[in-house]
């Protein structure tokens, strides 16, 4: 952690400004209009890359989860913190955009899609997650319980990938596309993981520095 | 074009909002820090005298 620290602060911040403002410079101004959906096609530019970085964020939980149930060591444990909520976050936009997507092209902002329905089961099993470690502070023993739900939780992932073909629903499958789309959407990608990146980075200081206050408590009130 | 706007305000509103937050916790956590830290040099500090 310590080897990333400076390129994660000095750097990390300004190339993901960056890449942003690249991102939506060619969401705006460089990609032309989809033929049948028109403008609000764009909105897939962020919905893809936000539902990226929520899947690599819970691959990231269950594997933290794993090596903390199975090494018990405290830094995949806070790993797998910081993944979860970061991956939260992600996962709220990929709801947002694709609900606001939908009202023009389905018109209806939310409908029971079988991969609708798996994002918001996944929405759900990362929340309880996250409210799990939020309410039960350092007791190791919910700490164990939330990795097992941790690892439990990104079994949706295959199944919501699959869903569109299994249960044919509605939502759009991605086969080809023009070069400046896929250009678009390359930009688009390489932002959101910067993006991605820093926030994980942030999150894991701020539950560190959690921990090192505890260990401060601790140890004044073992002096006193 | 409204829809398109709408969720991209929608995407830097979260995002914005969360940065905030991540900030805010985090200068809050540095204050803690640095105060306990003080708290038990002042300690040492009084109990080797």
């Amino acid at each position: 952690m310590k080897k990333f620290a400076p390129f994660a602060d000095n750097i990390l911040p300004w190339l993901t400004c960056l890449t942003m403002l690249t991102a939506l410079a060619a969401v705006f101004l460089y990609v032309p209009n989809e033929q049948v959906q028109g403008a609000p096609q764009r909105i897939f530019y962020f919905h893809l890359p936000a539902a990226w970085n929520t899947f690599l964020g819970f691959f990231i939980v269950a594997g933290a989860s794993a090596s903390y149930l199975w090494q018990g060591d405290r830094f995949s444990d806070l790993l797998a913190q910081a993944a979860a909520e970061v991956g939260m976050l992600f996962c709220t936009l990929v709801l947002i955009t694709g609900s606001i997507w939908a009202r023009p092209i389905w018109g209806v902002w939310w409908t029971w899609d079988p991969r609708l329905t798996m994002v918001a089961i996944l929405w759900t099993i990362y929340a309880a997650y996250v409210l799990l470690r939020v309410l039960a502070g350092d007791n190791e023993l919910i700490a164990r319980y939330a990795a097992v739900l941790g690892i439990v939780g990104v079994l949706d992932i295959p199944i919501l990938y699959v869903a569109v073909r299994l249960w044919r629903g509605i939502h759009p499958k991605v086969e080809r596309m023009a070069p400046e789309m896929a250009w678009t959407l390359l930009v688009c990608t390489g932002a959101f993981l910067c993006l991605f990146a820093w926030l994980l980075w942030l999150r894991l200081r701020s539950l560190k520095l959690q921990d090192e206050i505890a260990a401060l408590r601790r140890e004044a009130l073992t002096s006193s | 074009m409204q829809y398109l706007f709408a969720a991209f305000c929608a995407v830097w509103i979260v995002l914005f909002l969360y940065l905030l937050s991540l900030s805010r916790r985090q200068r809050a956590l540095s204050r803690e820090v640095e105060a306990l830290r003080h708290m038990m040099e002042r300690k040492n500090t009084s109990g080797a005298s």
